[in-house]
């Protein structure tokens, strides 16, 4: 079961939300409702389901309704219609009480503008959460200083919000939000107000952390690279509503629609796809077949090189077809004449790192899983093809 | 034009009457709290002799802030009863902190609930223009109707006329919380009361302690007034000196007046910022 499913979720802001509802339903577009009825979409029956221990990417330009669609999780917006089901419980029907234990215990939020208590220090903010659910002091000490830990900030419990850097405070804002050990933490534009490399940096480290605490993240981004780089998934807003929800390679390589195609024309893929989407499958032969066969294989499938792999895939080697007709003659096994190391990466390597590489192999770049064994290569064209948007035709997962 | 007179100034006389008939019990008790609150005040100011008084609260002005308004307290302080104005000017002083003291707690709940429910400002914010702007004599004749001479309709006029800066700037301190703080307060799953003391009391605090400043300042500047309905105190030898044309007499409880007020706003601005 997702951990959260939301289904028909809108959010009306004006006099007469119903009626307004019931327009949407009747097929009026945002601004027609807006120009008729002065009322405002915020958010036009979105349904997503979200599964545990993913990052959820909900991304969309300004006055996509994405800051209203997170608000309403935890209803800092109430909802004018629709269900959020937490664990199979809506919350939109929770009364105040149990809505303050699912904020208290489940759910945890950090901020764009960080929004830290100016009078409170560094572990007064870190602590707030579990002091308002009235957890003893040394308890929440301790629980405080971890979360400090986890995001690198131990030493500075005494300092003031503002004494510190945007990166820093982001990083107490985090803390914050994880001090109560939520089962989802809600980040609005969390990164959106720090500068680019800071910003790379809270990102890697979010995704660090998330290896380690697997908590299901809920993130709001206007910004594409930031989607595509640490989103497992990625819903799409436009106008109030969801156009499309997918991976990020579905996103980019299966738009939706035009809009989707629009927004992500600019993507420069060589930051986004990996080895692992261009590569395609390999010739091999294994050394104990001999030169004779070796030459024979390269014939019959018409390439010059073959990789060299024992019976497991593991990669030993590389043999040009001279090599191969030198051991004939020269009554040699493969192993003898056969390149040794060459050039190869990790199926996660990203197409912009491998360039370099590329330029200076003068065979396809081999793609070599963490255990040794050779997963695909990679050759020019099916370089070219992906970053002008095509899909591979082979695939990648050969072998 | 035959439109006759509206009778506003009738209405308000037997209102006035309609309140001395029914809410008698009301106004002795409301008169006998504040006259043993003012009274205790004094006993303890006039019965500490006036030198201890006076190193007292130098040591405060010093703590509080700078050597500067510690020097001041005591030149000030000294001057006042080498004047011959120690037991009066600790009257008026009786009468100033028991008129912010009931302020204070009165106005700061109504401030709070006026930042909370724009209904409740939109009621109370006129009705404090109108006790800002009504002249204070004009207020002075049901307060002596109501609680007779002496202290307490003293202390009541200067709580109408004093009260209104706690009540506006405590509710401007909170309304100015910026909204994303009292988000993420909500967020984390804050009771009301919760983020009232955790979070809007304490940021507001700064601009509360201005009204209540200002409160103190408005009290004293009743001292006066007030003594033209029987509170003793160096504002009733103002007052007399006043009637009588004794410049000299005049000038000497004013001053004294001027002291206090001067060590009042600095004591209480200086404190807060602490």
């Amino acid at each position: 079961m997702s951990i959260i499913e939301v289904s028909q979720l809108t959010k009306i802001f004006g006099h007469e939300p119903i009626r307004a509802r019931q327009l949407l339903n009747e097929g009026w577009s945002k601004e027609k409702i807006m120009k008729e009825t002065n009322m405002s979409v915020g958010v036009n029956q979105a349904s997503f389901c979200i599964e545990k221990g993913e990052i959820f990417v909900i991304m969309g330009l300004s006055g996509s309704g994405k800051s209203t669609l997170v608000r309403m999780i935890n209803r800092l917006i109430e909802p004018t219609a629709g269900e959020i089901l937490f664990n199979g419980k809506d919350i939109v029907r929770m009364n105040a009480e149990e809505l303050r234990q699912l904020r208290r215990k489940n759910i945890g939020m950090v901020f764009q503008k960080f929004a830290l208590f100016p009078h409170r220090n560094v572990l007064g903010n870190v602590e707030f959460g579990l002091e308002i659910q009235g957890i003893d002091k040394k308890t929440r000490t301790e629980l405080a200083r971890n979360a400090l830990k986890l995001v690198g900030l131990e030493g500075w419990e005494n300092s003031f919000p503002d004494q510190l850097s945007g990166g820093m405070q982001q990083r107490v804002g985090l803390a914050r939000g994880l001090a109560n050990d939520p089962d989802i933490l809600l980040m609005d534009e969390a990164f959106s107000a720090l500068d680019p490399l800071i910003r790379k940096d809270m990102q890697h480290e979010l995704l660090l952390l998330q290896a380690k605490m697997k908590k299901t993240i809920i993130f709001i981004t206007h910004d594409l690279d930031e989607a595509l780089r640490i989103g497992d998934r990625i819903a799409l807003m436009k106008d109030g509503a969801i156009v499309q929800i997918g991976t990020p390679e579905e996103i980019l390589i299966q738009p939706a629609n035009k809009y989707v195609e629009r927004f992500v024309e600019d993507v420069d893929l060589s930051k986004v796809l990996t080895a692992a989407h261009v590569m395609i499958k390999p010739e091999t032969v294994t050394p104990e077949r001999g030169p004779r066969v070796a030459l024979q294989l390269m014939r019959d499938n018409r390439v010059s090189t073959l990789y060299v792999t024992d019976k497991e895939h593991n990669l030993l080697g590389l043999i040009t077809a001279d090599e191969a007709s030198q051991a004939v003659k020269e009554n040699k096994s493969i192993e003898d004449v056969m390149q040794k190391p060459i050039p190869w990466a990790s199926p996660d390597t990203i197409l912009s790192e491998l360039f370099e590489m590329m330029a200076e192999a003068k065979f396809p770049v081999a793609v070599v899983d963490e255990r040794g064994k050779l997963r695909g290569i990679i050759i020019k064209g099916a370089v070219l093809s992906a970053l002008a948007g095509n899909a591979v035709p082979e695939g990648g997962a050969a072998i | 034009m035959n439109i006759p007179k509206i009778p506003l100034g009738e209405w308000i006389e037997s209102f006035e009457d309609w309140l001395t008939d029914h809410a008698g019990p009301i106004f002795d008790v409301i008169t006998s709290v504040i006259g043993s609150l003012v009274e205790g005040i004094e006993t303890v100011l006039v019965s500490v002799p006036a030198i201890i008084l006076i190193v007292l609260l130098t040591a405060l002005a010093y703590w509080a802030g700078k050597w500067k308004i510690a020097l001041f307290a005591l030149v000030g302080l000294l001057l006042i009863d080498n004047l011959g104005l120690w037991e009066p000017s600790m009257q008026s002083l009786a009468l100033v902190l028991t008129a912010a003291l009931l302020s204070i707690v009165a106005g700061v709940p109504i401030g709070i609930m006026c930042a909370r429910k724009d209904a409740v400002r939109n009621i109370v914010t006129p009705v404090l223009d109108f006790m800002q702007t009504m002249p204070a004599f004009v207020y002075l004749l049901p307060a002596v109707t109501f609680f007779s001479l002496g202290a307490v309709p003293g202390v009541i006029a200067s709580i109408i006329f004093a009260i209104p800066p706690t009540i506006r700037l405590t509710n401007l301190g909170i309304r100015q919380v910026p909204s994303e703080l009292i988000e993420a307060a909500d967020a984390f799953g804050s009771t009301p009361a919760q983020k009232l003391y955790k979070l809007q009391l304490p940021l507001a605090m700064p601009t509360i302690m201005a009204g209540i400043n200002q409160t103190i300042m408005l009290s004293l500047s009743m001292v006066v007034i007030s003594s033209m309905i029987g509170a003793q105190g160096v504002g009733a030898l103002v007052y007399r000196a006043v009637t009588q044309v004794k410049l000299g007499v005049g000038f000497e409880a004013g001053l004294a007046i001027v002291i206090m007020a001067i060590l009042l706003d600095r004591l209480t601005q200086n404190a807060f910022k602490k």
